[in-house]
């Protein structure tokens, strides 16, 4: 008989692929178990009531028309700028710059319509925004990405420090064009001419952004998985060496989908400026250019997939603000259950790839 | 040896990984006093068995006794206390420490450290079996031998009776390969039982005193090195009868195809490569390259498929009507976009050849993905391709879309050999084509590379087994040190005069 005791009590194996529905049921157990966990802490830390907390949180996402959506929206531009650091990331090129290429882009849409928004006709005017946003986002992407093809620059300083600068760009021209002067900033812009604000399809703020990202949507998709860019985009990700080997032009790839890259970032700026808030600040983007990295990650760089794990994060978010301005809590409360729930959403892909075997106590001599 | 307790003994060791059966009831004897010999095909489960007895995996089923004694071995820490050391095929030595730093580094001894105190130990047991370490040399300034005499003298030092050497040869030269058996011997000799895990057979038989095979993770027997011979050790081990003579065919029409002048190729540290190389390769035949590993093969055939700029020199293409067409400073589109079609089966498989995330469709792709206007791959022939040399080389796969790097490396190598044959090329260019390749597979490749030369391809075998080089190689293209060291003739030269010309430019004994 074996002696039980010095055995190990477990071990880590790596599994064999998993059928998609056993992934998801693991996934969904994750989420369950999370949840748990946040009650438990929640009562111990507040004395509420867990049940009524996960309702305030889905009133805070779904509870009325209006927050439907601001959901939607906010699904939409943080959709929109995974969508644009995805091809980057498959290429294994880190742009964490998607920050200063959504400001840039804005700041370029914000130009245009200071600048322009009486001399062009309507038309012209958005047709020109839209190309300086792409243009501007482009270019943000494009600087990291000749640095890294010439000189093998690390694409991650690259990319964060330009966010600075684009930070600092927007900071001087919202002095420059400051309204009224000594404000501190630019407020509505073109208020009674509306000149430039992208149109408003059947009365719905939101409708165009939410629009154009699922079209954008299913755009990458196909460019990734079907298009002659999108595989060679996955082979010099996975191997330079290979890629060179078969006489893709890494260089000109990864310039090219920096490129692509920044212009969507671009993208979400215009439709941040022009589409709804019809101003610009240092702040506009709120983040979404590193929440973005996690949304592309989480979905393992799946456009389609993305819609999940952006809905996932924005919906957490909406509903962490909303229990904090209806039970009083502190802000960071909210920002608590958001990462509990994450750490055991990141954490149970571990499960998907390895599984642990428990050696069964009093089993069958060997 | 009967009447002796065995150092170890491995009982009914059995160990899944999901759902594939690694070892299956495995029963090993390892006896004190004795090099002993793991011989199975790749994938036959030898270096997981290993792995167990050195603390890597832990068995699901199964009892390991030392000495008699029944062991638990839950961590390389615990195989240690029980004697056992494995010198693994991958080093693991901190560069920029030294030999002595190397060797103390992760044991726990009381008192301060006395570097010159463990230099002396190193020396003890260097001179004790000899081991020729300089303890106070850092690891970046070593050769590979070095490095692993490092590895071999760490294990002393702890105290090891039991070495596992998995295959320590592959990365050795001839001269290199005897020093470490004149070493192996002598710790045998002092009462070391020592196991090796090899492919090559001409070392089991010159090495070992006892050999087990393994076979699909089953024990199929031992025996008394002296008492058998290579061909029934590689029948026991692929379990039909095999032959051991590589095919040779006339040469096909020789012409010449590519002519090599004055090639000279320095990286990018400046460092010269290939220093002056001319030669011609012919169509309907072998070019063999001999050399030590690092003498400018990588570099030769990298030049001719135009991934390595060089310094001077011409790579001259000649069509089957005469005309002439210089490859050199030419990319590999631009080559093949000339019509010059170039195949190359590159060292780094899974590095280079292929793409390992991808499956072997998208693999079969890396060649013709480019080809027609759309913006859109076209997935169908490269699957068809795929299923095509999964059927015709025998391929072990489960299907063409599983990623290639789940395939074991005897499949990995014929799918990129496959994809490469497939263009249909006139020259075909090969880096190791059967590196870590069991016999079966080896002998595959072998086969398909004299199919090409058959139909009047110009084959290129960069190759690190002289006897093999010399089988099936109609011209040899010996390089020492990125000079051209002589080319001779592979049905009449001697094994010995290669492996001078190596060493030493045009093999001059007395130089």
């Amino acid at each position: 008989m074996h002696n039980q005791k010095g055995m190990p009590l477990f071990h880590i194996t790596k599994r064999k692929a998993l059928p998609w529905y056993g992934a998801w049921l693991i996934r969904g157990a994750a989420i369950l178990m999370a949840l748990v966990v946040c009650a438990v802490v929640t009562t111990a830390l507040t004395g509420e009531n867990p049940i009524e907390i996960y309702k305030t949180i889905w009133k805070g996402a779904f509870g009325t028309q209006r927050k439907i959506w601001i959901l939607g929206q906010n699904i939409a531009i943080l959709l929109c700028v995974s969508l644009a650091v995805t091809p980057a990331f498959k290429m294994h090129f880190w742009n964490v710059g998607g920050e200063g290429q959504i400001l840039i882009g804005g700041l370029a849409t914000a130009a245009c319509m200071i600048l322009l928004g009486d001399k062009l006709p309507n038309w012209l005017l958005i047709l020109t925004m839209v190309a300086a946003s792409c243009l501007a986002g482009a270019i943000w992407g494009a600087i990291p990405a000749f640095f890294k093809a010439k000189w093998n620059t690390n694409e991650t300083l690259f990319t964060l420090m330009m966010n600075y600068v684009a930070t600092q760009l927007v900071a001087f021209f919202v002095i420059l064009w400051e309204v009224p002067k000594g404000a501190g900033k630019i407020g509505i812009i073109n208020q009674s001419t509306e000149a430039g604000w992208l149109p408003v399809i059947g009365g719905y703020k939101y409708l165009l952004n939410i629009l154009v990202v699922a079209v954008i949507t299913i755009l990458m998709h196909f460019y990734l998985s079907r298009s002659k860019h999108g595989y060679e985009i996955a082979v010099v990700g996975e191997s330079e060496r290979t890629a060179r080997y078969i006489g893709i032009k890494v260089e000109k790839v990864i310039i090219r989908t920096m490129i692509l890259s920044g212009a969507i970032c671009g993208i979400a700026g215009l439709l941040l400026v022009g589409g709804t808030d019809h101003t610009i600040t240092t702040t506009i983007s709120g983040g979404r250019g590193f929440t973005a990295v996690m949304v592309s990650w989480l979905a393992k760089f799946n456009p389609l997939i993305m819609v999940f794990t952006s809905f996932l994060l924005v919906f957490l978010s909406r509903g962490a603000s909303e229990i904090s301005t209806s039970f009083g809590l502190n802000h960071s409360f909210g920002d608590i259950l958001t990462g509990i729930i994450l750490f055991f959403i990141i954490g149970s892909e571990f499960f998907i790839s390895y599984k642990l075997s428990i050696r069964k106590s009093g089993k069958k001599e060997a | 040896m009967e009447n002796q307790i065995a150092a170890v003994q491995m009982r009914n060791i059995t160990k899944t990984f999901g759902s594939v059966i690694a070892n299956d009831k495995v029963w090993l004897d390892i006896y004190n006093g004795e090099i002993l010999a793991l011989l199975g095909e790749n994938g036959s489960g030898k270096t997981t068995l290993m792995n167990m007895l050195s603390g890597i995996y832990f068995p699901d089923e199964g009892q390991i006794f030392i000495n008699g004694k029944e062991a638990l071995i839950r961590s390389p820490k615990d195989a240690f206390q029980y004697g056992i050391g494995m010198i693994h095929q991958h080093f693991k030595l901190v560069d920029v420490l030294t030999a002595a730093e190397n060797i103390v580094l992760g044991l726990k001894e009381k008192g301060r450290l006395n570097i010159d105190e463990v230099a002396r130990k190193i020396k003890s047991i260097c001179d004790a079996y000899g081991f020729d370490v300089d303890p106070y040399q850092k690891v970046y300034n070593m050769s590979v031998s070095q490095k692993q005499t490092v590895e071999i003298v760490k294990v002393l030092y702890r105290g090891a009776d039991i070495l596992i050497l998995d295959e320590p040869t592959a990365v050795l030269t001839p001269q290199e390969t005897e020093k470490l058996f004149a070493v192996l011997r002598n710790m045998r000799d002092a009462g070391k039982a020592i196991v090796i895990i090899t492919h090559k057979m001409h070392e089991v038989e010159a090495l070992s005193d006892r050999v087990a095979i393994l076979r699909h993770g089953r024990f199929m027997g031992d025996m008394l090195t002296k008492n058998t011979n290579a061909q029934e050790m590689t029948n026991m081990m692929v379990g039909h009868p095999v032959t051991l003579n590589i095919d040779r065919p006339d040469p096909v029409n020789p012409k010449p195809r590519i002519e090599v002048r004055g090639l000279t190729v320095r990286d990018i540290e400046g460092i010269v490569k290939l220093d002056d190389v001319s030669f011609t390769i012919n169509s309907g035949e072998i070019l063999g390259v001999a050399g030590i590993s690092g003498s400018g093969q990588k570099e030769l055939l990298e030049a001719i498929a135009g991934l390595q700029p060089a310094e001077s020199g011409s790579i001259a293409y000649i069509q089957d009507d005469g005309t002439r067409e210089e490859l050199l400073g030419k990319e590999p589109v631009s080559i093949s976009e000339m019509g010059v079609s170039l195949s190359f089966v590159p060292e780094d498989r899974l590095g280079m050849g292929l793409v390992g995330s991808m499956d072997l469709t998208d693999n079969m792709m890396l060649r013709s993905f480019r080809s027609g206007k759309s913006l859109f791959t076209n997935r169908k022939n490269p699957r068809k391709l795929a299923e095509q040399v999964v059927r015709d080389l025998d391929v072990n796969t489960p299907g063409v879309s599983t990623p290639v790097r789940r395939l074991s490396g005897g499949n990995v190598q014929k799918v990129l050999v496959g994809r490469e044959i497939a263009a249909a090329p006139t020259v075909l260019l090969t880096a190791y084509a059967v590196r870590g390749l069991d016999i079966n597979s080896s002998y595959t490749i072998y086969d398909l590379i004299n199919k090409q030369k058959k139909s009047g391809v110009a084959v290129v075998y960069v190759g690190e087994d002289l006897d093999v080089l010399l089988e099936l190689c109609d011209r040899i293209l010996v390089l020492c040190g990125g000079k051209v060291s002589g080319i001779v003739d592979g049905r009449t030269a001697e094994k010995n005069k290669v492996g001078m010309m190596m060493t030493r430019l045009g093999g001059d004994t007395n130089a």
